[in-house]
């Protein structure tokens, strides 16, 4: 009797297990347009985990060019990079986008990248990266520390300014920061501080951690749990580090108006490049895509579908970026081949004083 | 190996009359069923992690130790090891603790909502390291609730945490035990005057010796590699292995250093086997008779009360999760699940949340039928008896062979996959198998630590009985074995479903993006700025959780439904 009932489920199980199989191997691997045709060609973009744009431009991509567009996202701006690197020899795709100025020397002297021949957008040369035409500046976004406007109404108090205001006493345990070696968001404001501080950075970082500076992990705890600005229950704190366009997220309802700014006299900016793969399959496929990405309709789309500014001149932007995400005029910079010699070091000298 | 022959039958009644004949075969039919496992952990575990630490230890071609030598020797990596080992352990111990009596609440009393609560225990096993990561800080921050704690940045913060996602693993790997246990025994122990406390001190637990031990060395496992939570938890103070191997990996591209501290895991896993094996390894026969569980007595009190404890635990994280998601600003609402069928506030993500839900379950599906098979013909063979010492080592190496993959970073792994399988004959790197692949190797040790303590427990002298009566091997597995282990490997595939349904890391770095999986597409959510798109990431892990237990309901179901039978 319960032999029976016993057989009778596994069979369930199994009949299950092997029916869905199918449907799971099979649904899953969705034939490719050279397989269904073959004439079309793939195309494939090595790309980070923020990479997103609109169906229907990447539909007309394909309609335009007759390329098959193929995604495959491999991480964050450095785990993309360290892959790139370590398949030289067999390139991941044709084409990559997402490198940015913190790691693309890495990736330059590595000889990830082939040399793009196209012409760029007006405006889009200011954001090269010094000597090489091998990676493309597609989009910019920088750093910035945000302050919640309305928390300071309502304490009525001034929110800080600069960088030295940050470690004034008067703001003692109000800022959250991110972790420089554990996100990108806390590495780039680490840059900010070595620009502005040079060789007093660590004294700098002293005197913040001595103000009660908290640091989060990544920028999705600084932001959701602990700035006042983000909505957390239990958020104590009203200055935070986040991006120039952050601003256009935080909108009220009731007034119409931000109540977080970015304090533009403390931004890192970052801009993310593509490139032609050493090696790549289909480099004419490459050179599309990087033309596409550079069109006006992909640059219009960048802000909404990946929170960053466009590089072309003239790139309409979407209303509340218009009004609330200003972008500094100039930045605190640190060049792309002085973060990669030092990055080991800057990343240690910050734990120590850190965690001291 | 002829020596084998000689040490091995001692004295046990053999069918057998060809002692050489009968090794051949034994051996032929180990071989053939080990060889297919042996064979996928070699492609998609050991050529992969191999690739990695030979890339660290040849750096520029030639062999070269110093990069990893240097690394170890930094007074840094020294604390980060004695960190990961301590907290690890300790949270191992508070989850067997707290897990042992609420497997007994929940697996042995009756009561009703106990099969709910049964499923709904392993809820926190599938969801995504960073939304129950943003739920505990939200507790535990300086305004939070249970702000008055200063839990924040400490290690009870991060031990509290680990034990929240594993519990699950000792309350059901020890609770599908507990109902195969035979009670004839601990019956006679009362009826001769043993109290119940004793009757569990020297019968009950000796017979789940082998379970607990199991489930303890697997979630000791998932606590020593355990990486997100570390971080956001120790809000960058504590740093474990894991997370070194991460970085020197990802941002440093130190591989010498990222290799050398591979190494080191491997060692530490295969010495914690080890142990295991020693203290775990106990045959203690069960048939397939069982009680049914009974209605909670007074002296049930102690166990039911680390139950509400536990449950407390689960539930306050979840809890604010769930109110969270349903919340915008001061109002109650439902859009945040509305705007999943979407692509995000403004096309954040490739594919909506509904179809990632989907692909997740199919994904599941595929890792778990790979997963049991794959587990099963390990658990077969490391439980067969073994005729010698020889071919015992061989059995426990091969058991600890798959736990491996639990012990491994999984950014190794991951960058592994991208270097080695990357031409033919093994051109899989882009394959669509990857993901189901890989999770059922990260589920295998479940699966194989659900099954195995089962398959051992079944005394050979039955399998032996039912062969002398004329039943083919084929029968005697019927009538014999699967009746005790059947259980066990319903038990076994909710694991393996959940842990495919949660599986972030190896997925990660594998998912194709027109397929990613719910809690990819979570993270994607969560990690990036947008009006809409932290409350999506919220109700999106709510709906995981909640597919999560409705399978595990289903499952619990067909696993109770022959209670009364028995």
């Amino acid at each position: 009797m319960h032999l029976q009932r016993a057989l009778v489920a596994s069979l369930v199980l199994v009949t299950t297990c092997s029916m869905a199989a199918c449907s799971a191997i099979g649904g899953s691997d969705e034939p490719t347009a050279n397989e269904t045709t073959g004439q079309i060609k793939d195309v494939v973009l090595v790309t980070h985990d923020s990479f997103a744009l609109p169906k229907g431009l990447i539909k007309k991509f394909e309609k335009d060019t007759g390329y098959h567009l193929v995604v495959r996202q491999n991480g964050d701006a450095g785990e993309l990079t360290n892959k790139l690197v370590l398949t030289t020899n067999s390139p991941l795709g044709d084409v990559s986008f997402g490198v940015d100025n913190t790691f693309a020397s890495r990736a330059l002297d590595n000889h990830v990248f082939e040399a793009y021949d196209g012409t760029l957008p007006a405006g889009a040369d200011a954001y090269r990266l010094e000597g090489s035409d091998q990676v493309v500046p597609i989009d910019t976004a920088s750093v910035c520390v945000n302050v919640d406007t309305a928390w300071y109404a309502a304490h009525q108090q001034t929110p800080p300014q600069t960088l030295d205001d940050l470690a004034d006493p008067a703001y003692h345990d109000q800022l959250v920061v991110e972790g420089a070696p554990t996100s990108s968001t806390g590495f780039a404001f680490l840059l900010a501080t070595i620009a502005a501080k040079g060789d007093g950075w660590q004294d700098y970082w002293t005197r913040l951690m001595a103000n009660g500076t908290k640091v989060d992990a990544g920028w999705e705890d600084a932001y959701y749990v602990d700035f006042t600005g983000g909505g957390g229950k239990a958020a104590t704190r009203p200055i935070v580090v986040s991006y120039d366009s952050s601003p256009a997220f935080t909108i009220d309802q009731a007034s119409g108006k931000s109540t977080t700014k970015a304090l533009l006299d403390t931004c890192f900016r970052q801009t993310e490049y593509a490139g032609i793969l050493a090696g790549a399959d289909n480099p004419a496929g490459a050179k599309a895509v990087i033309d596409f990405l550079l069109s006006p309709q992909v640059q219009a789309a960048l802000p909404e579908s990946m929170y960053v500014f466009p590089v072309a001149d003239g790139t309409p932007l979407p209303a509340e970026w218009a009004k609330w995400a200003v972008q500094p005029t100039s930045t605190l910079d640190v060049s792309a081949a002085d973060i990669d010699a030092n990055r080991d070091d800057w990343l240690n000298d910050w734990t120590d004083v850190i965690t001291k | 190996m002829p020596t084998v022959t000689t040490g091995s039958t001692t004295g046990r009644t053999s069918s057998r009359s060809e002692p050489a004949l009968s090794t051949t075969r034994r051996w032929g039919t180990l071989a053939g069923l080990a060889i297919g496992p042996v064979l996928v952990l070699s492609v998609f575990f050991l050529l992969p992690v191999g690739g990695m630490l030979a890339r660290g230890f040849w750096p520029h071609g030639r062999f070269d130790l110093g990069g990893a030598l240097e690394t170890l020797a930094r007074p840094r990596v020294h604390r980060v090891v004695w960190f990961t080992l301590w907290s690890s352990t300790v949270a191992t111990v508070v989850t067997v603790l707290l897990g042992v009596p609420t497997a007994y609440v929940l697996h042995r009393l009756r009561f009703p909502g106990a099969a709910l609560l049964r499923s709904a225990m392993l809820v926190p096993f599938v969801l995504p390291t960073v939304v129950v990561g943003v739920a505990f800080l939200q507790l535990i921050a300086a305004g939070g609730p249970l702000g008055g704690l200063h839990l924040e940045a400490t290690p009870t913060a991060i031990i509290a945490a680990l034990v929240f996602f594993n519990v699950a693993v000792v309350v059901r790997a020890v609770g599908s035990s507990w109902d195969a246990v035979d009670p004839r025994p601990g019956q006679a122990a009362a009826a001769l005057g043993a109290g119940p406390l004793r009757v569990f001190w020297t019968v009950t637990l000796p017979t789940l010796r082998p379970a607990i031990v199991a489930a303890a060395s697997v979630v000791f496992l998932f606590c020593a590699t355990a990486f997100g939570i570390v971080l956001m938890l120790g809000q960058l103070r504590y740093a474990t292995v894991e997370t070194e191997i991460y970085q020197r990996t990802t941002r440093l591209l130190d591989l010498p250093g990222a290799a050398a501290l591979s190494i080191l895991q491997l060692l530490t896993v295969t010495a914690l086997l080890l142990l295991a094996q020693r203290t775990g390894a106990s045959r203690i026969s069960s048939s397939g008779t069982t009680t049914p569980p009974r209605r909670p007595r007074r002296t049930d009190v102690p166990a039911v009360a680390v139950t509400a404890l536990v449950l407390a635990l689960l539930a306050l994280p979840l809890g604010s999760l769930v109110l969270a998601s349903v919340r915008d600003g001061d109002r109650w609402t439902l859009a945040n699940y509305r705007l999943l069928t979407s692509t995000g506030g403004k096309n954040a993500l490739l594919v909506p949340v509904t179809e990632a839900l989907a692909n997740s379950l199919r994904t599941a599906v595929d890792a778990t039928w790979m997963a049991l098979l794959l587990g099963l013909m390990v658990s077969i063979v490391v439980t067969r008896r073994s005729h010698g010492r020889a071919e015992r080592r061989v059995k426990a190496g091969l058991d600890g062979f798959f736990m491996l993959p639990l012990g491994v970073s999984a950014v190794t792994l991951g960058f592994g996959f991208l270097i080695t399988l990357d031409r033919p004959p093994l051109a899989l790197r882009d394959s669509p198998l990857l993901v189901p692949i890989a999770q059922a190797l990260v589920a295998l040790p479940l699966v194989v630590r659900t099954i195995a303590p089962a398959l051992a427990g079944i005394d050979d002298r039955l399998r032996q009985a039912a062969a002398s009566l004329g039943a083919a091997p084929w029968r005697a597995a019927l009538t014999v074995d699967l009746p005790v282990v059947i259980r066990p490997l319903l038990a076994a595939a909710g694991f393996a479903f959940a842990t495919s349904l949660g599986e972030f890391g190896a997925t990660s770095f594998l998912a194709r993006d027109e397929h990613p999986t719910v809690p990819i597409v979570i993270y994607r959510l969560i990690s990036h700025p947008g009006e809409h798109n932290y409350g999506m990431a919220l109700a999106a892990a709510v709906v995981l959780a909640v597919a999560t237990a409705l399978v595990m309901l289903v499952v619990d179901r067909l696993r109770t439904a022959r209670v009364g039978a028995w």
